[in-house]
């Protein structure tokens, strides 16, 4: 307990917490949590990112505070105290993007919500807050955080690049290109090629990657 | 053909291991095998002996496939100085063919340039051989396409078909879902505005819908009868009749309009024994019966519209003989084969008259079924063990006693 407690604060352990979610153990693309918001909420870049970071937040705050609590539950109601706790920081979340950014708020609706149900929140406590001490928990709740909401903006950079011809709300495919015969893919903007799309960055980081290849 | 043989023997040495040019073995197999039956044999495993290996077997669904291309020439063609009124050219076969010709060559040649440079990189970089497969798709897709496709949207949905239908799942043979419907449904999705309404199955109306003579909408028979739905009018149809639907001149994809044409192809195909009559027959059955039930039902004048009408319009029969036959998208038991063929004819009309959102089912209800074509195919197998079971048990207990 002792020699523990003298380890730096962004130690290698620690960061590997917090940066291994960026790649090799990715929430959405290696562990495939999180995917119904992943396509819910990436038809346009802007309600992606904000998604994601609230998720980050989310998870960041819940793995400290179950941390926190983690010898004081008992086992038997562990679910229970986690949504509790899950269920207040989605409140307030909801309660900040109303009054911040309502616009984007009235896009997310009902995912923001249901960030409490997303597996990637649940799973981390579950695998990791319960077992940890409160500052490699919230290291890793960022970590994930981060690592979904990369997978949201890639998603959401391209859909709406390809589906809209816009970027974050600004035309980037100029006029005189859609003279010439272009159009926008409207698939892109249903949830189906957004499924796909994550497919293909599982294929891209896969084939980059190959120890994440099963036998 | 002496002479390609005689080049392909110079150049084999230099593809073969060791040689300069091993790296484009593939393609190299790719060209020999096509332009001649090769003379290996399969050695070990099961395997089924017959006269013609899978790219003859390719060629002959190509052949089956030619009668409704021409008369989609044609028809293109016809439609588009039916639209200008030019009655002088649409009397002449020639003309209308010419014309149409010069509209559907570019799709057909642009659909075979991209799926088959997508086939030749993958097969290069896999170290595979070349497959097959692609000899068939590329012909079905400029056949399901409407004649004023922008060609690189065909492009695109090609690309996507080859890439994401096949590929993905590991080349021809391994495909869930119809590479060709995947390419048709892909653009409808993504472009819907250029695959459905009333003025692009008609060459150079949606460019130049000035010059179209009065009267003329350009819709299909089955947006005709959707909107007849809609604006609740009395009858379905006022521009063709079943005439029309038979012989093919009406708006419609290249392919899909002349029933006669694809019945020549599938007299074709179930004669060389290469599609199942099984599933063929059973799609017209499924489509045939459900149309019987919407008379019953018979609640507006579409659910009324007599049963045979529903396998003469739209794509029903090209999707029953050429894309529900698909052997590898099909059932692939005796009896999975035919529930399959009823369901894809049962959805369509379903879909059709229920929904008029999509004026044609077919294709949505063969990519559906493609989908549904494991579980089929397993409860058929699961029905025969226990069936067998039963009798292994029954013929123990006689001995027993």
């Amino acid at each position: 307990m002792s020699n523990k407690e003298k380890e730096p604060f962004f130690s290698a352990k620690n960061m590997k917490l917090l940066t291994s979610p960026f790649g090799a153990n990715n929430p959405v693309t290696v562990q495939i949590l999180g995917i119904c918001s992943a396509l819910a909420v990436t038809a346009k870049l802007k309600p992606a990112l904000v998604m994601s970071l609230s998720v980050m937040v989310v998870c960041a705050f819940a793995n400290l505070i179950l941390s926190l609590m983690r010898n004081t539950i008992p086992s038997r109601i562990r679910i229970i105290v986690q949504l509790v706790v899950v269920a207040a920081l989605v409140i307030l979340v909801d309660q900040f993007l109303k009054a911040f950014v309502y616009d984007v708020s009235k896009q997310l609706s009902v995912f923001v919500g249901l960030i409490i149900t997303n597996c990637i929140i649940m799973g981390r406590l579950e695998a990791f807050a319960l077992n940890n001490k409160p500052w490699p928990s919230f290291l890793d709740g960022i970590g994930n955080g981060i690592g979904y909401g990369i997978i949201l903006v890639v998603l959401g950079f391209f859909r709406e690049l390809l589906g809209a011809g816009t970027i974050w709300g600004y035309k980037v495919i100029p006029e005189a290109v859609y003279d010439f015969g272009y159009e926008n893919n409207g698939l892109m903007l249903l949830p189906p090629m957004a499924l796909i799309s994550v497919g293909i960055i599982i294929w891209i980081h896969r084939s980059r990657d190959k120890s994440l290849i099963e036998k | 053909m002496k002479l390609l043989r005689d080049i392909l023997d110079k150049m084999k040495p230099m593809v073969e291991k060791g040689g300069k040019l091993h790296s484009l073995h593939s393609t190299f197999d790719a060209i020999e095998t096509f332009l001649f039956v090769p003379n290996t044999v399969t050695k070990n495993g099961s395997h089924i002996r017959d006269a013609i290996e899978l790219k003859r077997t390719m060629f002959f669904v190509v052949l089956a496939l030619i009668p409704a291309m021409l008369f989609g020439m044609y028809n293109a063609g016809y439609q588009h100085f039916l639209s200008l009124g030019d009655s002088a050219a649409i009397a002449s076969i020639f003309t209308c063919f010419w014309y149409g010709m010069f509209k559907v060559l570019p799709i057909i040649i642009v659909s075979y340039v991209v799926g088959l440079g997508i086939e030749f990189i993958a097969a290069q970089m896999r170290g595979h051989e070349v497959n097959e497969g692609f000899l068939v798709s590329g012909m079905l897709i400029p056949l399901i396409m409407p004649v004023d496709a922008p060609l690189w949207m065909v492009a695109v949905s090609t690309a996507f078909a080859v890439i994401i239908g096949k590929e993905v799942f590991g080349g021809t043979g391994m495909n869930i879902f119809n590479p060709a419907l995947l390419a048709r449904a892909f653009m409808f999705f993504a472009y819907t505005p250029f695959i459905s309404g009333d003025t692009i199955w008609i060459a150079g109306m949606t460019n130049d819908s000035r010059r179209v003579i009065d009267g003329f909408s350009g819709a299909t028979p089955l947006t005709e009868a959707a909107n007849a739905l809609a604006d609740k009018s009395e009858v379905l149809y006022t521009q063709t009749g079943v005439m029309d639907w038979i012989i093919g001149t009406v708006p419609g994809s290249i392919g899909e309009t002349s029933f006669i044409a694809i019945m020549i192809g599938a007299a074709i195909l179930l004669f060389t024994g290469i599609a199942s009559w099984r599933i063929m027959f059973s799609v017209f059955a499924g489509g045939y019966v459900m149309g019987l039930i919407f008379n019953l039902i018979g609640y507006n004048i579409y659910m009324e519209m007599p049963a045979h009408h529903h396998l003469l319009l739209g794509g029903f029969a090209f999707g029953a003989v050429f894309m529900a036959t698909d052997p590898v998208t099909s059932s692939q038991t005796n009896t999975g084969k035919v529930i399959y063929g009823l369901l894809v004819g049962i959805i369509a009309v379903l879909v059709r008259v229920v929904n008029p959102g999509y004026p044609e089912g077919m294709m949505l209800s063969i990519l559906f079924m493609n989908a549904m074509v494991p579980l089929v195919d397993y409860y058929v197998v699961e029905a025969n063990i226990k069936r067998r079971n039963k009798r292994l048990k029954m013929v123990t207990k006689v001995i027993d006693c």
